[in-house]
This record gives structure tokens, C-alpha cells and sequence, in this order.
């Protein structure tokens, strides 16, 4: 049989209508198609894909089941490995992880790997049954688990399976982190998807509390001395959003992204005054970054009715760091990509809202210590871009709530607590971290697998402890 | 779920509030803050812990039907639960032995976040003077509770009705006329009080605490939606206030902020309006 060297077609809604809803943009492939994207995979002896995965999915595993139409014997062998397949499948950055190594990405294009996946998954969530919640033994050891993202979230599913007593506690009201609050519907749908794979997890005996702020109602110390948890696993992400520390940051009309999109996701404002919380959106919109979170603030703002939304990055198209799918979405749905540009003053009007964006011109210069080439101003470039609207997405640090309430828990220069790259274990006898609040923002799969490596090192500590 | 013990109106408008939160009257300190969101529509409402009871296990907002949010807030009945509560936020009030005299000044409803820091600053074993401000006599909240735990009490009222006829600001500058020596003053109201407050203590360079209320979202930090101006910083109410020294603080940048969203919040209050007369006519 000739090999197909394109991946199948994913069906997607129409640029010019879905950037004015929220629904999902990717529609996700058909039984058909599905079987003949996995038809195209070689069942590698030895599969390159698998080493680009964090978690190591038997790849070539979960595809050859998918050729028979076996899809819940596939979605099995994923979850061996991976407890969120629904999530992964659509916000994975495939093209630098498996699908980056694929033998068919060679000559063609790599197998769909992430495609494949979510169908498996969401097969799986239309299939399954509502099974009884399970209760764990009345002397299991009790493990805290500190933030509700990818990273505590596999944790906890992986200590539950184990028979611990996991209890979640979540700053907010609702679970799941940033997939929650960040990553927006039409990426990634909070009822069907987020909330269904958080559901799962509280079937396994999961107690998820929301609204505790751990540093606030009680300190990591209270967790494990008053409350009698024998481990403690910090998964606070990167939630401290960076300003540009540019004159008229405090405009009315500037937004970090964090903001924004929490404005919009958790407190559903794109359903004001259904919904009370309200989001401010001009007629034109600049975006400044060039990662999925300016992507996504991007595009969110296009579905509240922007007109004109900028993408303002002081690099080029080569660097951007977002997601390759999401740079082409955006692209179809016509936001404007400024690159090679940085603001240097958002300027205002009397009565205290921003009138335009003031940029330079930037160019290549020689490779930084990233390897990237740095970008230089170019001299004498420097122009107004008239916009009501600034959200700044260049990037997130550690939110020092828990750190600060945990002197003995150490930290490094930036912020990020210090833990053992295998294992979690931070510098605090039975307490581990992992996922952003350690890498720095990274990805929702190396969170997750931040989170696994540390259920396993729990497990064995808590063992070893007796 | 949180349960509304007891609901008292103070004055037109203005609720107090009990709620049983065993856990977090056992961990507030004076200054501190919580969010409530009333049901799943609902905004995130911040509002300070007017008063916990450790022991009882409850803890007391008073608050302002002002808006959509507050005004769903004030619907609910004694029995009635709120459906989230996040606390204490924000960082607590500085309180020690052995700080002199203090002035603790409260402008209108700004009375009873003011009140549990002079109980603190009193039972510290410091002199308090408060000072307590409001339009007139009808609207003055917390009397009782505020002398109780003063060594002296002013009240201020605009039109006269009740003590000095004027601001909190004509009572504070007696104070200062009168020779006494003080050590820190604390205000908390609003924005234009606490404004006028500072410039009164700038000339004598006293130390004076002001507890600021931006447009708050999450309350952790993580949105950057609450900063405000400090001197040459940047700051996140939130976490790293809400109270600052009234010296430093961007004022002007402060109420233009807050009035961000006046076009949309009335939006939302009429809609909340119609909903209620819905409600009412079935
Ligand atoms: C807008 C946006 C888009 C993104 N898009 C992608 C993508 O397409 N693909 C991808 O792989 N990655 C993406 N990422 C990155 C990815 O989401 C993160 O790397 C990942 O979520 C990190 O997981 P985490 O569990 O470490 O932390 P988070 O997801 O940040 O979760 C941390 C949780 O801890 C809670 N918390 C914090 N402090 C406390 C406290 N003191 N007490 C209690 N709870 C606390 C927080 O409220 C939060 O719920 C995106 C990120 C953003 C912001
Ligand atoms: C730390 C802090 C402590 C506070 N303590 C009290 C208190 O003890 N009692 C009290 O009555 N009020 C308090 N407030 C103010 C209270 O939060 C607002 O009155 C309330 O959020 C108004 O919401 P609304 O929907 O009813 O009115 P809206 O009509 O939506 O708004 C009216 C005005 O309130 C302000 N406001 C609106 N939304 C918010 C928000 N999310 N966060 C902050 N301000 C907002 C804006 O300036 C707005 O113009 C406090 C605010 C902060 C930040
Ligand atoms: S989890 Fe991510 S990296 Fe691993 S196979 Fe799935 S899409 Fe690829
Ligand atoms: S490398 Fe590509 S073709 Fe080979 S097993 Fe993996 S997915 Fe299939
Ligand atoms: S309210 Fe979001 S950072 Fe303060
Ligand atoms: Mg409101």
C-alpha cells in the first residue's frame, strides 16, 4: 500500500465564523478518517515518536489498536501513562515533542499523533461509564496536594490509584489551573473536556477543596503537622503575571493576559451581564508576545468583538514560541502579526485610557545565551500604533505565597523552588514540587509528568517513613 | 458552602453580615480581606473581615449595596449560604506594643474595617483615638463598638446632625493643635478621605496607613488587576497590601482605575434589576 505522506485533513470550523464564537475551532477527526491517519503510522520496531513524548506513551501501541477501530483498547494503553489524553491531545505542542521525531516526518508530514489521541480520549469520555466513587481505605496516609494544574492533578490521580487519601486544595473556585482560567473554551472546552477529566479523578476518591489559599488559611507546616498529611506536593504553576515596566502601564485599557483571560474563561465575562464580571475589549486590540498566551489573548479578543487585533513581538516568525497550529489559526482568523517590534510607551488619553501603543523597530542581532538571535532596536524607527486595548503576555513568574510562608523550603534566584529533577523533593523533609511553580512556565505534559515522577517518590518516601 | 448566621442592617443600604467559617476566623488578623461570590453567575466581590469570633467560629463583613454584586450580596437571607468564600487575604495589619498613640479614622461604611485594627491596637495596650466619620447621624455605623475599644472617640458629621460639623480631617487637625503626639494614623474609606487624610499628614510627617480598594479579581496575586502606583513601584493590593504608606501612594491613578468599568456596571445592575422584578412579579 502507498504510504500517505500528508496527515489527514482535521476539520476545523470556518476562520470567518469561528472568530466570533467560542466554540471549539478543531472539530476533531471522524471513526474513518481516524482509522486512516493511524493507518499511516509504521508500527516503528523502534519508535522515534515515544521518546519525544514527556510521558512516554506507548505510541505505536495505542496507534496499531486504532487501526482495528479498537479505540477503547487504545485509550487504555494512553492512560497507562498519561491521565489527561482529552487535554493533551489538543494543547500539546506535538511538533517539538512526538510528533517532532515521527520517521514519517521525514520525507512527509508525521503522523498525527495528537490527533489521534484526543480522538481515543474523547471516544472514551462519550463511551464511559459513570462508575461509583471509590473509597480508600479508612488508615490510608493522607497526601496534600497543593494547586489543581496538570501538575497536581496527575499527582493526585497517580497517589489515589495507590490507595493514598489525596486531598487538592485550590486557590480559586474552580479546578484545573490554567486549564481552567488560562486556555481558552474554543481551545479547549471547560464542561465537555476539563471538568469531565476532573471528574474522573474525584471518582478515584479525590477531595478537591477550592477556595484555600495555602500560605493563607494554612501554611505547608499546619498541612503536615495539624492536619496530619504525611507529604505534601507543591503545584502552584506560574501565576505571577510580568509587566514591561514601560511608562503608562496603569492605564485604564491595559491588561495582563492572566487577567484578561480570567476575566473571560473562569468568570465567563464573554456572557456579561448574564455572567456580572465585566471585560473591556476596544475596537482595536495589540497583543504583545508571541507565546500561546498571547495567541490565545489574541483571538479571545477577535470573539469579543475587536476589530483589529495586533500580535506585537520584538523577534521574528522563526522564534515564536506558540504553538505552530495556534500561529496558524490565528493567521486565518486575521490577526496581524507586528513582529520585529517592541513597545516602548503606552500612551494615554486625559481622561486616563490608552490611546496608542508606542513601538521600535527591531533587528537580528547575534545569538543570546537562549541561542536565539537578540533582538537590537533599530535607531530612529519608532512609530505609534493606535490601539484602546494592551495585553501584556510576556510571561509568568512563581507566585511566592507558599514559598513565603515556608522559609525551609528553598528557592532559587528567580523564584522557582528547588527540587530534585527526578524525584520532586524539595529541601523540605516530605514536602515535593513540580510542574511551573519549578521549571518556570513550561507545558502542560512536562507538568504532568513533573506530577507522576513525584507520586512515585512520595509513594516511596511515605513507604520507607512506615 | 458558607452560612449567613446573622444579617443586620446598620444603615440604609448597608448590611452586617455573620457567617459561620470556623477555619477562617481562626486564621484572620486585622486588615485582612475576603472574596465572596454569591452563586455561579456572580462576580468575585472582595470586602474586608469586619470582626471574627475565634471562639464562635464565625466572622463579620459590612458592606454597601453599591452595584450589581453587592446588591445580589444583600438579597440573601439569615439561613442562606454563600456559595464561595476565599480568606484572609492580603497581609495584616501592623500592630505591636508600644506604638504610642494611634489614630484609627473611619470615613462612612470604612467605619468597620477601621474597627477591628483599633480593637487590636487597644487590647496592644497603644492610646487610640478614632475618629468617625459620616454624612449624618443616621448613617453612622458601629458607635457603640468603636468607644468601647477607644481611649477617645471623635465623630464627624457633614451636616452637622451629630459632633463636629465637618470631616474627619477638621477632627484630626484638632488633635494635632492640641499638642498630642501621634504616632501613626490609620484611615480607611473613601478615596478622597483617605487623599485628604494624608495631605492633613504630610506637613508633620506622620506615619499614616491607608487600606486600598482597586478592582480585585482573583486576590492571590495572579491577575495584576488590583496594582497600584507606591512611590516608583508597582504593587498588587492584593498580596502585597491592601494597606500602604498614605505617603507614597498614586491617588489620582488609583480612582481613575476604579472607575474602569462604570459604563458596563450599570449593564450589569440593570440586568440584575430586571431579574429581581421577574423574580418579584412570579
Ligand atoms: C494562556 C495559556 C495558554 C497555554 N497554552 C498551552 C498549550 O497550548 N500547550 C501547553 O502544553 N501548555 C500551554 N500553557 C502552559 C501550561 O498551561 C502550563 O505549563 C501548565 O498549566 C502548568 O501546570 P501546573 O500544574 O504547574 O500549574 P497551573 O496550571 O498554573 O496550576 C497551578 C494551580 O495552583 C493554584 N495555586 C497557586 N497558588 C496557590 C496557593 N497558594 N494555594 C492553593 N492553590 C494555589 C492556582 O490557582 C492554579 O490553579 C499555556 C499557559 C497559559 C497561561
Ligand atoms: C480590599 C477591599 C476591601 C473592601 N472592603 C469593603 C467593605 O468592607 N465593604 C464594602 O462595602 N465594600 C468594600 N470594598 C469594595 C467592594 O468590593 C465593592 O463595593 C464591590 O465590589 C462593588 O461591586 P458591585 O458589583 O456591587 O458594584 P459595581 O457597580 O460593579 O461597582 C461599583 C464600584 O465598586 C468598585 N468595584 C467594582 N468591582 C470591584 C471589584 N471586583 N473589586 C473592587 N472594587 C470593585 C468599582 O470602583 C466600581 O466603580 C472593598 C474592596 C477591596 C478591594
Ligand atoms: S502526551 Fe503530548 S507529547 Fe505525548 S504523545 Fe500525546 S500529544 Fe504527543
Ligand atoms: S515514529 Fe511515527 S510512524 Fe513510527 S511508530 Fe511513531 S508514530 Fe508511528
Ligand atoms: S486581584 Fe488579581 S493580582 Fe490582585
Ligand atoms: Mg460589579
Amino acid at each position: 500500500m502507498a504510504l500517505v505522506m500528508k496527515k489527514y485533513t482535521m476539520p476545523e470550523q470556518d476562520p470567518a465564523i469561528r472568530a466570533h464564537n467560542f466554540e471549539e475551532v478543531a472539530l476533531g477527526y471522524d471513526e474513518e478518517t481516524a482509522i486512516a491517519e493511524a493507518s499511516r503510522c509504521l508500527n516503528c520496531q523502534k519508535p522515534r515518536c515515544v521518546q519525544g513524548c514527556p510521558v512516554q506513551i506507548d505510541i505505536p501501541g495505542f496507534i496499531a489498536k486504532m487501526k482495528t477501530g479498537d479505540f477503547s483498547d487504545a485509550i487504555e494503553v494512553i492512560k497507562g501513562s498519561n491521565s489527561l489524553p482529552a487535554v493533551c491531545g489538543r494543547v500539546c505542542p506535538q511538533e517539538n515533542q512526538c510528533e517532532k521525531y515521527c520517521v514519517m516526518g521525514i520525507k512527509g508530514e508525521p503522523v498525527g499523533i495528537g490527533r489521534l489521541e484526543r480522538f481515543a480520549a474523547d471516544y472514551d469520555l462519550n463511551e464511559q461509564q459513570k462508575g461509583a466513587p471509590v473509597q480508600c481505605a479508612s488508615d490510608a496516609k493522607k497526601v496534600a496536594i497543593v494547586g489543581s494544574g496538570p501538575a497536581g492533578l496527575s499527582a493526585a490521580g497517580e497517589l489515589a490509584k495507590k490507595g493514598y487519601k489525596v486531598t487538592i486544595f485550590e486557590a480559586l473556585h474552580k479546578a484545573g489551573g490554567v486549564l481552567s482560567y488560562g486556555i481558552p473554551e474554543f481551545r479547549l472546552p471547560k464542561e465537555k473536556i476539563v471538568q469531565v477529566e476532573i471528574d474522573d479523578l474525584k471518582k478515584l476518591g479525590v477531595e478537591i477543596r477550592l477556595n484555600t489559599v495555602i500560605g493563607k488559611l494554612y501554611t505547608v507546616d499546619e498541612l503536615m503537622q495539624e492536619e496530619d498529611f504525611g507529604a505534601v506536593f507543591v503545584a502552584t504553576g506560574a501565576g505571577l503575571p510580568s509587566f514591561m515596566h514601560i511608562p503608562g502601564e496603569n492605564l485604564n485599557g491595559v491588561y495582563s493576559a492572566n487577567e484578561f483571560l480570567t476575566r473571560c474563561n473562569l468568570m465567563k465575562a464573554y456572557k456579561f451581564p448574564q455572567y456580572h464580571t465585566p471585560l473591556k475589549v476596544g475596537g482595536t486590540v495589540a497583543v504583545i508576545g508571541g507565546g500561546n498566551v498571547a495567541m490565545d489573548a489574541a483571538r479571545t479578543s477577535l470573539r469579543l468583538g475587536a476589530d483589529h487585533v495586533y500580535i506585537v513581538y520584538r523577534r521574528s516568525e522563526k522564534e515564536l514560541p506558540a504553538r505552530l497550529e495556534e500561529v496558524h489559526h490565528a493567521k486565518d482568523e486575521g490577526i496581524d502579526f507586528r513582529l520585529l517590534n517592541n513597545p516602548v510607551e503606552i500612551i494615554g488619553s486625559d481622561d486616563g485610557n490608552v490611546k496608542s501603543l508606542h513601538c521600535i523597530k527591531m533587528e537580528l542581532g547575534e545569538p543570546d545565551s537562549s541561542g536565539r538571535r537578540r533582538p537590537v532596536p533599530v535607531a530612529g524607527s519608532e512609530f505609534d500604533l493606535p490601539v484602546e486595548t494592551v495585553i501584556v503576555a510576556i510571561g509568568q513568574g512563581p507566585n511566592p505565597l507558599v514559598q513565603s510562608t515556608t522559609p525551609d523550603m528553598l528557592t532559587n534566584k528567580r523564584g522557582n523552588i528547588i527540587a530534585d529533577e527526578e524525584t520532586g523533593a524539595t529541601t523540605k523533609e516530605g514536602v515535593f514540587a513540580g510542574g511551573d511553580i519549578v521549571t518556570g512556565a513550561a507545558t502542560v505534559i512536562l507538568a504532568m509528568g513533573a506530577g507522576k515522577k513525584a507520586a512515585q517518590a512520595i509513594d516511596k518516601y511515605l513507604k520507607d517513613k512506615g | 458552602m458558607y452560612k449567613i448566621l446573622k444579617k443586620e442592617l446598620l444603615s440604609p443600604n448597608v448590611w452586617l453580615y455573620d457567617i459561620e467559617a470556623p477555619r477562617i476566623a481562626k486564621k484572620t488578623q486585622p486588615g485582612q480581606f475576603l472574596i465572596i461570590r454569591t452563586d455561579e453567575e456572580g462576580e468575585r466581590i472582595p470586602l474586608t473581615i469586619a470582626d471574627f469570633d475565634r471562639d464562635k467560629g464565625y466572622i463579620s463583613i459590612v458592606f454597601q449595596e453599591v452595584g450589581a454584586g453587592t446588591q445580589v450580596l444583600g438579597q440573601l437571607n439569615e439561613g442562606d449560604s454563600i456559595l464561595d468564600v476565599v480568606a484572609p487575604l492580603g497581609k495584616k495589619t501592623h500592630i505591636e506594643k508600644d506604638m504610642g498613640t494611634v489614630v484609627c479614622i473611619g470615613g462612612g461604611i470604612g467605619v468597620a474595617p477601621v474597627y477591628p485594627i483599633a480593637r487590636g491596637m487597644h487590647q496592644a495596650g497603644n492610646k487610640v483615638i478614632s475618629i468617625m466619620g459620616a454624612k449624618n447621624k443616621d448613617i453612622l455605623i458601629l458607635e457603640k463598638e468603636m468607644r468601647a475599644v477607644s481611649d477617645e472617640v471623635m465623630v464627624t458629621t457633614d451636616d452637622g446632625s451629630y459632633g463636629i460639623k465637618g470631616f474627619v480631617t477638621n477632627a484630626l487637625q484638632q488633635i494635632i493643635d492640641r499638642g498630642e503626639k501621634i504616632d501613626e494614623v490609620i484611615a480607611i474609606g473613601p478615596v478622597v478621605m483617605m487623599r485628604s487624610v494624608v495631605e492633613a499628614t504630610r506637613p508633620y510627617k506622620i506615619k499614616t496607613v491607608v487600606s486600598l480598594n482597586p478592582i480585585m479579581v482573583d486576590g492571590t496575586g495572579m491577575c495584576g488587576g488590583c496594582r497600584v502606583q507606591i512611590g516608583e513601584e508597582i504593587k498588587f493590593a492584593c498580596v502585597d497590601g491592601p494597606e500602604f504608606d498614605g505617603h507614597m501612594v498614586d491617588f489620582k491613578g488609583l480612582m481613575s482605575r476604579q472607575r474602569m468599568y462604570k459604563d458596563k456596571e450599570k449593564t450589569e445592575s440593570d440586568h440584575v434589576c430586571n431579574l429581581t422584578k421577574v423574580k418579584e412579579a412570579l
